[in-house]
């Protein structure tokens, strides 16, 4: 496992590795989705409260899920980077926040039409909503904080740190659904909550959520990639691979 | 199933479809996005051995 | 480790740190007292622009005070290690036998009891202003004292970390602000809650954990980004 680790942190072995993880990721992101999709929008019972509306389910939660997991993704390898001088963590947090802000504008944005025909309205501030907001800021923040440097290695680093700060907010915006609800009077409540789904709702939603995770692994491994490139254009073993 | 009833989405159309749309658009978007990056990291380091070369020669 | 060969230990280096900073902080007073007009005219823009009913204003002014307090404080963080960085002092401090984290809780604090705790003591005026009773003024005062000081940690990363940038302002706010946001939800509604006459005990407790965290984590994190910009 340690060995493992180690190989993987020397930027020639993850390049290959990327590679050929991808059309894996690729080939099981397109089954899924496409299973997902069809099953989701045109076989699955309507919801006897939401009627079709509930299909929106299908594109928000996974969505929903890759912003956090994208954001948590990014803070852990600038984590490890950072603490541990692996200089592929820093390719890897790059890599990572553009596709997790890329799922957060689309967990909004797929929140905001579900919440029209439900509450009424395209937006309420509502925790779970501003949270989320928050999120896509943090995102953004780290994003350009890193191009706000001239010198890459320390817009890495100041960057890495940042996620870093900011995962600490993540759980701390999350859970001020509970709080500000029992302190704010007024809130909208979400009535997304955990409903007992039968297995024809929740096959498709399952499938959506594992299609967008491999599909988040092979735009991650692509984007590596060209991190890992452009960082080491210098060294011989780039040039072998690209002139070859 | 009818076909007009699918894409009626039961009177939800107007919020399903352009739902849908937009996160298959964000898909899209992160494929094209990832590939034109890697693209140009392989136009930076092609550019980089080029000019390693004529500084040889 | 070298604090003990030059005789000076933790503890009294932040005293002396702490010390220079606040001399020279009064020995500028325009630059102590430019973040406090920011807040009082911020906080006159709403009447003027609203609509000066005194139930509109007293709902309105845990919101407007709270918004107010936190882009003052963001304003005075710009310059938090700005000058020191510029000419140089940052380097030797950094340098020194003390460690980095000491002098940035020595600056830090500073920084609060120069800029945030002169805006504590000016809100029950602002307050008043704005029509809030004078029975939640204790809660205010306290949601506000704590706030600012939990603001300064999170202003002392983001200064931390943009510190060797030339246009760092605007990136400043976007690194704080969304980390301050649970502050303002829950400073607000501490201040609105004791305006209402509920007991604002919950969000305060909330203020106070958020800012023994920031306390204890954030001279580690500030210290680490200062360490990344300086290199």
């Amino acid at each position: 496992m340690w060995r493992w680790f180690h190989r993987l942190a020397s930027p020639p072995h993850l390049y290959r590795t990327a590679g050929a993880l991808t059309p894996w990721f690729a080939f099981a992101a397109a089954i899924l989705i496409g299973y997902g999709l069809v099953d989701g929008l045109a076989f699955a019972p309507p919801d006897y409260q939401q009627g079709d509306a509930f299909r929106i389910i299908y594109v928000h939660a996974p969505s929903a899920w890759l912003s956090l997991f994208g954001y948590t993704a990014m803070a852990v390898a600038g984590a490890i980077a950072l603490i541990w001088r692996i200089k592929v963590g820093y390719a890897v947090a790059a890599a990572a926040a553009p596709i997790g802000a890329s799922f957060t504008l689309s967990a909004l944005v797929t929140g905001s039409l579900w919440g029209r025909p439900m509450w009424g309205t395209y937006w309420a501030w509502d925790p779970r909503l501003t949270s989320e907001l928050i999120l896509l800021f943090l995102y953004f923040g780290v994003i350009s904080l890193r191009k706000a440097f001239e010198d890459p290695g320390r817009g890495d680093r100041a960057s890495a740190l940042l996620g870093i700060v900011g995962v600490v907010n993540v759980p701390i915006v999350h859970f001020s659904v509970y709080w500000w609800n029992s302190l704010h009077q007024g809130g909208t409540v979400m009535r997304l909550g955990k409903p007992e789904m039968p297995g024809s709702m929740l096959w498709p939603l399952l499938a959506m959520l594992a299609g967008f995770m491999c599909f988040f692994g092979a735009v991650l491994c692509v984007r590596v990639r060209a991190e890992i490139l452009t960082r080491e254009r210098q060294s011989t073993w780039v040039r072998e691979v690209v002139a070859a | 199933m009818i076909r007009g009833g699918f894409w009626a989405m039961g009177g939800y159309a107007r919020f399903v479809w352009p739902s849908i749309g937009f996160a298959v658009a964000v898909l899209l978007w992160n494929i094209w996005s990832a590939r034109r990056h890697h693209a140009r990291a392989l136009v930076r380091v092609r550019r980089a051995i080029q000019m390693a070369r004529s500084e040889e020669s | 480790m070298n604090a003990r060969e030059s005789g000076v230990g933790v503890a009294r280096g932040i005293w002396l740190v702490l010390g220079r900073e606040l001399r020279l902080g009064f020995r500028r007073p325009d630059q102590l007292l430019q973040p406090l007009m920011f807040f009082l005219i911020v906080t006159t823009l709403f009447p003027l622009a609203l609509s000066p009913l005194s139930a509109l204003l007293r709902a309105m002014a845990p919101g407007v005070l709270w918004v107010a307090a936190l882009l003052s404080s963001l304003l005075s963080m710009e310059t938090l290690f700005k000058a020191d960085a510029d000419d140089g002092t940052l380097e030797q401090l950094a340098l020194s036998s003390q460690p980095l984290g000491a002098i940035v809780v020595a600056k830090t604090v500073a920084h609060w009891l120069v800029s945030g705790a002169a805006l504590v003591a000016m809100s029950p005026l602002v307050a008043t202003a704005l029509a809030v009773p004078p029975k939640a003024l204790p809660t205010m005062l306290a949601s506000l004292a704590l706030g600012t000081l939990t603001l300064s940690w999170l202003g002392a990363i983001g200064a931390g970390l943009t510190v060797g940038l030339r246009r760092g302002g605007v990136l400043l706010s976007l690194i704080v602000l969304p980390l301050a946001m649970p502050l303002l939800i829950f400073g607000a509604s501490a201040t609105d809650r004791a305006i209402g006459g509920e007991n604002p005990a919950g969000a305060l407790y909330f203020l106070a954990a958020l800012c023994v965290f920031t306390t204890s984590l954030g001279p580690l994190a500030a210290s680490a980004a200062l360490r990344i910009t300086l290199e």
